[in-house]
């Protein structure tokens, strides 16, 4: 490295922020190319969720009716959704807040809420890849959903990214990241098998499953998706109070550095 | 350039049990060098967190460039660079997109390629943070403080972790920023930096500001004052050195094995102390005649050793 010397007026002082347009649209993109290119976080949120897809189809030891793939597409779905809002987030909001990044980006001209709005979008953006690669997929299966349940599904991803997103917000944004990183895989399990992914909840535990935002999700993507139409307020309320509660539970509790 | 670009009064924050600063008055003119100089554990951090909108002080006033960090952090951040303590970017961000994205914040920012070649950080644009030595994480936060042409910067350690190639690139960087009226408030725990940087030094030690002035200023606080420093085996008995010497000369033992002599070091009381050395059977290495440093200031104010 050889000492330059920098010419006067090199570091003349001239601040200011960018457009706020222009801020949170660099910061999306940087965090969708940074999950996108994290290998466990890929795993996570596509391959798994691929794998599970193709497999569940073509193998017959689950008994499920006839096309298969209605049934297990949707329930693809809602885990795809849940492993890139809710752990993929967690996880990596635990190991940035452990590097620095938020009180770096706090400390530049980027406002606040755009630090979490990027993150947001990143999440979004992540969630509709993750929905057009599995829906191809699922297609290519065999897959007829129902077209008259689309605009209920679009509104189910939407509350279900948002849920899972605030929860996983608040168990990032609140621990060491290793604690994020075991607590973060041991519910994307339990709620993989218990909480209404898998399979859905019979009797007496369908009341504890279906207002768990995994059963809510699941079952709200199933029935747009299988029967056509409107699944009903409870899926859509289930959701929509976890985002409210675990976001606003979130905005307090977590720590920025 | 008439507002001045600190104004600290009476400033006190305490974690808990931990008084991190106990009453410290900071003042910092438009597109001065200033150097906080301390021990770990001092304040230095702290204050550039209250300075920088990152927590609100006990009681006391802050003022950067006219405004209140911890009310105005928003536009007060439009206008500084902050690099703060151990640096700070996403694991798995690449050195140059995460100066691309700070650079992106910035209404004219410099060209961050430019900035990286600069820094020396070229050959790793590509490379993850987490996998880049300490020494590059630093020079990329250094580049992250800058990138948006700020009026005035906040540089928490600059030079830890770094080798002498990359201390000596920083200070060229500072004396660059000072030369285009650019503010920096840097933290240093050595002496050398704050001496070769600053127009103003202020030690802190405990919160509380010890010593403020320039580097000029403080170490030559008593003209008369000369000294003489020299290395020998620990505990000599010093109060026979002093009865050898002429009234009002003072002998200490500043660290293990490193003594210093105060007052007017002529031939004669350099003759003197060799002879009581040679009488004792003490050799004394590194014998040296000059004027005080900034650690012989900070040592005769805390008694404490800067360099920790």
């Amino acid at each position: 490295m050889s000492e330059p010397t920098f010419a006067a007026g090199t570091f003349r002082p001239d601040p200011g922020r960018a457009g706020l347009a222009r801020i949170l649209g660099v910061q999306a993109l940087t965090e969708t190319r940074l999950a996108l290119r994290n290998g466990e976080q890929v795993l996570l949120t596509l391959l798994i969720p691929i794998v599970l897809l193709i497999g569940l189809d073509l193998a017959g030891f689950i008994p499920v009716p006839a096309p298969r793939v209605d049934t297990i597409a949707p329930r693809i779905l809602a885990l795809a959704i849940m492993s890139s809002a809710f752990t993929s987030q967690a996880i990596s909001l635990g190991f940035d807040r452990r590097y620095g990044v938020l009180r770096r980006l706090a400390a530049t001209a980027v406002p606040r809420w755009s630090i979490v709005g990027g993150r947001m979008l990143a999440a979004l953006a992540v969630v509709i890849i993750q929905l057009v690669v599995l829906s191809v997929i699922a297609l290519l299966l065999g897959w007829s959903p129902a077209a008259s349940g689309l605009p209920a599904a679009v509104l189910l991803v939407l509350l279900g990214t948002a849920a899972f997103g605030a929860l996983g917000v608040l168990l990032g944004g609140a621990v060491r990241a290793e604690i994020v990183l075991a607590v973060a895989n041991l519910v994307w399990f339990v709620l993989l098998l218990a909480g209404g992914i898998a399979v859905g909840a019979r009797d007496g535990f369908a009341a504890i499953v279906n207002f768990l935002p995994s059963g809510a999700l699941a079952e709200g993507l199933h029935t747009a998706l299988a029967s056509g139409g409107w699944p009903g307020w409870q899926p859509i309320a289930v959701l929509a109070v976890w985002a409210l509660v675990a976001g606003g539970v979130a905005t307090r509790t977590t720590r920025f550095v | 350039m008439t507002e001045p670009a600190l104004q600290i009064e009476n400033l006190v924050k305490t974690y808990g049990a931990t008084t991190a600063l106990a009453g410290i008055d900071l003042h910092m003119p438009a597109g001065c060098v200033l150097a906080l100089l301390g021990p770990n554990g001092a304040g230095k951090t702290t204050t550039v967190e209250l300075c920088t909108g990152f927590g609100t002080p006990d009681s006391g006033r802050v003022r950067v460039l006219g405004m209140d960090p911890a009310t105005a952090s928003g536009k007060l951040r439009e206008r500084i660079g902050v690099m703060p303590q151990g640096g700070g970017a996403y694991p798995g961000v690449l050195a140059a997109e995460m100066l691309r994205l700070v650079a992106a914040t910035a209404r004219h920012p410099l060209d961050p390629e430019w900035l990286l070649r600069v820094l020396g950080l070229d050959a790793a644009r590509r490379t993850p943070y987490k996998r880049l030595s300490g020494g590059q994480q630093q020079r990329l936060s250094l580049a992250c403080a800058l990138v948006s042409r700020p009026e005035l910067v906040f540089l928490d350690e600059p030079t830890a972790g770094m080798d002498p190639q990359a201390r000596h690139l920083v200070w060229e960087l500072v004396r660059a920023l000072r030369a285009d009226g650019v503010g920096v408030l840097l933290t240093t725990h050595l002496m050398e930096e704050a001496e070769a940087l600053a127009d103003e030094v202020v030690i802190v030690d405990h919160g509380t500001v010890v010593a403020a002035g320039t580097p000029g200023e403080l170490t030559a606080a008593a003209p008369d004052t000369q000294q003489l420093t020299f290395r020998a085996r620990t505990g000599l008995d010093l109060d026979l050195l002093t009865a050898a010497l002429p009234e009002g000369y003072t002998a200490d033992e500043t660290k293990p094995g490193a003594y210093l002599v105060c007052g007017a070091i002529d031939p004669q009381v350099v003759s003197t102390v060799t002879a009581w050395c040679a009488q004792h059977g003490v050799l004394a290495e590194e014998l040296q005649v000059g004027k005080r440093t900034l650690e012989d200031v900070f040592l005769e104010l805390t008694g404490r050793e800067l360099r920790s």
